[in-house]
């Protein structure tokens, strides 16, 4: 049924004109959510790319004597662990892990779902009735059962969690471009092309893909908050990050003891995600809002 | 004024008030419909007509829109002064409308029955069941075939047509209906369809006594239903008269346009876009003081682009606003 | 109709079979040996031998896949590693747990959901919309196991209002009689006039209740928004205005009821991924549903119990995905007169 809805909403994408890049630009300064999203997502990449610069203190040092400090000891913003670690560096060093893996794990899921979808929507035939088969029953294990199940056989590590929340997500980059493909192919431009010889591949890649690029943009923009949401939930479970490393989802498992003495240990890393998240699902709505053109005026 | 005018719009000054700018969608319209007539306004879309029938029964978006002047009279009452529970007794119970698209007008999951008992229920203390019986009772007086049955039934089970005549059942769904406000009532009919419906509506106005107001920008429907007719143009009426005064002794060059732009030939039916007049509608931010339908017309002279035309009148009915008009009698005896 | 429906059951067989096929091969080639897990690190040589004899893991992978097919088919799950118990047994204790705990959730996200989605649509572009839009979007992106810990730092160990976890006190000693507490405990309440166990479900449902719900709130009330003013730009809408019908009533009565139609479907669905989303919200609040029972039983490598519980959850989720389409034709005329 969902399938429905966003075969729709992607016909419906990929029948506009690509606008220049400039003007969507434009339109999106203009989209006050949007902007809201880029400013936080760029403050996020801005303090993974120079985490070692602007960290305060080592994440994984510990400072015995401080330990469990309240906010704003000793130069500890946001205080220290249970082990005496600055919390502020953690989370800083957390951004690097959570950036890192919501793109790459959105990437899994982007190349092969691209990938899959051009060419099943592309040859059709039995190749085609097969990859839809496929994902009719990934469809069909709840999404979070999905990445725990995937991680549960590949063995619990960061590495596997993203392979797990990449496979995850796969399926409705493989719907949504085989969708624009078989909406495209037909078209007179294609035929067109088709006539000169142009072959398959590049038809594939190089005249079909690019017009259905602007669902994908959005559709990855959001993947990417909730590949961060993904990877905190399964770190959390034990099965992703395991420690010290500084992942946000294993500071909030390894936080549950403190709920009643150390709020600070509780609340931050989980505010961190929070913001994170946040961000990236700002950004993608106003995304869509400026390239859905059922939204314009 | 006359005893029996029914409704009576002076003055009206209609603006809205968006980001980019205000637009003046009326300006100084004046118009009279007596019990029983029916009186077209005409014009191409975006020129104020429906606007104008919006204002009447108080479904101007406000903001963005405002009236800015001028006065509405109903049976006599100043209905810009009414309150929402005033004009709600306005709508539905004295005036009904109708509108374009009779596929998207009616609620899709309610029964066409149901519907139209509920605007009875709304304004007249009754039980459902008697308001359901008189529903029945209007879809057959509107001609509509097996009205039991079609009462139980969804809008989508009804063809276009048949959906119109239950719009034009609702519009009437009250003890004393005095005014049908038609907002394009037949444009997304085919041909004998419209025809049919137009048909009706007469028939309903001579049966019931209720006056239209029709909105319209075809002057083929006018000629086929209307008792008199304005011709608007950009927000500013253009041409008024009776139907016979406005076809055969038409003096603004835009009333000219709108006739020839409606040749024997059914290709011109319904398109919305004059094709006999060149160039296109002014920006209605824009304008100051000058003739509208200066850029597109053949007669301008310069005093049209500093002044709007006076009003001339020629008959009781028959007035209009050009510096340069058309006069057919004077052509034929010159051509002669 | 009748045949819509019935198409849309006979396209789950093939669906299902997919689920368990692909559930035997993940078990199948995962590593590790189940037998050694079973049997504890000093087992020897020949007791493994003779249990992975017991166990049919000796045979070939397609046989062990057809025997594997008939006993699931029976709902045959054979027993849990950990245990020694039934897998299907320990499901039937857990599952209403979940349930219980999915429909609050769901019966608050709904209510709350639309409410919200309705004012903020009347109220569009106000201080009330703009604020409601950016709580649901917050909703959206928010890690709910987080939320579950402040919740409770808040209103269970700050303010005590409510238990940390668990369903119910534990001197509150009863026997279950349909495993959902909350109904248990209205049973004892008419048949015993003790209201302590009600109370007591009540208030240990309420805050994982809340952080469960907190992601399908939101997101229904995003659907319900963006439908409600779409069909507030309807014609009909217009329609029943220009009939006088009082503004409340238009929009209560003739715009609601077409904006409902495309939340009913994400109320649905949202539903079915409470159901596998419960995990961590269970793993928080010491919530003894299905998602924890499955999440120990993936850290123990329990794997009749794991293939057991995601079958199950899964078979769930889709039945909930199809009644849902159904019911879906059911309300609107326009599928089910056709």
């Amino acid at each position: 049924m969902t399938a429905d809805s966003s075969e729709r909403q992607n016909n419906n994408e990929t029948i506009q004109e690509p606008s220049p890049l400039r003007e969507t630009w434009l339109r999106l300064l203009k989209n006050k959510a949007a902007v809201a999203g880029l400013i936080i997502i760029t403050l996020f990449l801005l303090l993974a790319i120079f985490a070692p610069l602007v960290s305060p203190h080592d994440p994984i040092a510990q400072d015995i004597e401080f330990r469990k400090s309240p906010p704003f000891t000793r130069g500890y913003i946001l205080g220290t662990d249970e082990l005496g670690r600055d919390i502020l560096s953690r989370l800083i060093y957390g951004a690097r892990l959570s950036m890192t893996i919501g793109v790459i794990s959105v990437g899994i899921a982007m190349i092969g779902g691209v990938a899959v979808g051009t060419i099943s929507g592309y040859y059709g035939g039995w190749f085609d009735k097969i990859v839809m088969r496929i994902i009719d029953i990934m469809l069909a294990f709840p999404y979070v059962l999905l990445t725990i199940v995937i991680v549960a056989v590949l063995g619990p590590n960061l590495t596997n969690a993203m392979i797990a929340i990449g496979i995850s997500q796969m399926p409705r980059y493989v719907r949504l471009v085989r969708a624009s493909v078989l909406a495209e192919k037909e078209s007179d431009y294609i035929l067109a092309e088709r006539s000169i010889g142009t072959g398959d591949f590049e038809l594939m890649f190089g005249s079909i893909l690019p017009n259905s690029l602007a669902p994908i943009i959005v559709q990855s923009t959001l993947g990417v908050g909730e590949a961060i949401l993904s990877s905190a939930a399964l770190s959390f479970l034990g099965l992703g990050a395991q420690p010290p490393i500084p992942e946000w989802g294993l500071m909030i498992a390894s936080s549950r003891e403190f709920v009643t003495n150390a709020w600070w240990i509780v609340t931050f890393p989980g505010l961190a995600t929070l913001l994170a998240v946040l961000g990236f699902n700002l950004f993608g709505d106003g995304l869509r809002d400026v390239l859905d053109p059922r939204l314009k005026e | 004024m006359n005893e029996n005018v029914l409704l009576s719009i002076e003055n009206l000054h209609v603006s809205f008030y968006t980001l980019r700018g205000v637009v003046r969608a009326v300006r100084g319209l004046n118009l009279q419909i007596r019990t029983g007539e029916t009186v077209a306004l005409v014009g191409e879309s975006g020129c104020g007509k429906s606007v104008s029938a919006h204002a009447v029964t108080g479904l101007l978006p406000v903001p963005p829109a405002k009236i800015e002047e001028g006065k509405i009279f109903f049976d006599g009452q100043d209905v810009l002064q009414f309150n929402e529970k005033q004009m709600r007794g306005l709508r539905g119970v004295r005036v009904g409308m109708i509108f374009q698209e009779p596929m998207t007008s009616l609620n899709p999951v309610f029964k066409i029955g149901d519907q139209i008992a509920d605007v009875f229920r709304v304004h007249h203390r009754i039980g459902k069941q008697k308001a359901f019986q008189m529903a029945v009772d209007l879809l057959d007086k509107v001609k509509i075939p097996e009205p039991e049955r079609r009462a139980r039934e969804y809008p989508f089970q009804l063809s276009g047509g048949m959906r119109q005549r239950a719009m034009i059942a609702m519009a009437l769904a009250s003890p004393k209906p005095g005014l049908i406000i038609a907002d394009e009532p037949t444009t997304a009919l085919d041909v004998t369809i419209q025809a049919q419906i137009l048909h009706l509506l007469k028939e309903l106005q001579k049966d019931i006594g209720v006056a239209v107001l029709l909105i319209t920008h075809d002057m083929g429907v006018v000629a086929q239903v209307a008792d008199r007719a304005t011709v608007m143009y950009a927000g500013r009426a253009v041409e008024q008269g009776t139907v016979e005064e406005v076809f055969s002794d038409y003096r603004h060059p835009y009333t000219h346009g709108l006739l020839h732009s409606l040749p024997g030939n059914p290709e011109y039916r319904g398109a919305k876009r004059l094709i006999a007049i060149p160039g296109t509608v002014p920006d209605l931010r824009s304008l100051g003081n000058e003739c509208p339908f200066a850029n597109r017309c053949s007669h301008v002279k310069d005093r049209c682009w500093h002044e709007f035309p006076e009003e001339t009148t020629l008959t009781a009915e028959h007035r209009f606003w050009c510096w340069y008009p058309t006069n057919l009698k004077a052509e034929d005896a010159h051509e002669r | 109709m009748a045949r819509y429906i019935l198409q849309r059951l006979l396209l789950l067989i093939p669906t299902l079979l997919g689920v368990l096929t692909i559930v035997f091969f993940m078990t199948a080639l995962s590593p590790g040996d189940p037998a050694r897990v079973m049997l504890g690190e000093r087992a020897n040589a020949q007791q493994l031998e003779q249990l992975r004899e017991d166990l049919g893991l000796n045979k070939p992978l397609g046989e062990q896949y057809l025997i594997y097919l008939k006993r699931t088919l029976r709902l045959d799950f054979g027993r849990s590693i950990r245990t020694g118990r039934s897998v299907m047994e320990e499901i039937r204790e857990h599952f209403p747990a979940t349930i219980e705990l999915a429909l609050v959730s769901m019966f608050l996200a709904t209510f709350f959901g639309i409410v919200i989605g309705v004012l903020s649509a009347v109220k569009q572009n106000t201080w009330l919309d703009y604020s409601a839009m950016i709580g649901a979007l917050t909703g959206v992106s928010m890690p709910v196991f987080w939320l579950g810990l402040v919740l409770i730092m808040i209103f269970s160990v700050g303010l005590g209002w409510f238990p940390t976890g668990g369903r119910m006190e534990v001197r509150l000693f009863f026997e279950p009689i349909t495993r959902f507490y909350l109904l248990d405990s209205l049973i004892i309440l008419i048949r015993d006039g003790d209201p302590a166990y009600l109370k007591s479900s009540l208030q240990h449902i309420i805050l994982p209740a809340v952080a469960l719900g907190t992601i399908p709130i939101a997101i229904i009330a995003r659907t319900t928004r963006s439908s409600m003013l779409e069909t507030l730009r309807q014609d009909y809408v217009k329609t029943a205005r220009a009939a006088g019908i009082h503004e409340r009533r238009v929009i209560f009565r003739y715009a609601l009821k077409n904006a409902l139609l495309p939340v009913v479907t994400v109320i649905g669905l949202q539903f079915g991924l409470l159901l596998a989303g419960a995990i961590l919200t269970e793993t928080i609040f010491a919530w003894p549903g299905i998602g924890r029972w499955i999440y120990s039983a993936i850290t123990a490598r329990d794997y009749p119990a794991v293939q057991a519980g995601v079958i199950i959850v899964s078979a769930f989720f889709v039945g909930i995905n199809v009644v849902v389409d159904i019911l879906y034709s059911v309300i609107n005329p326009k599928i089910r007169l056709r």
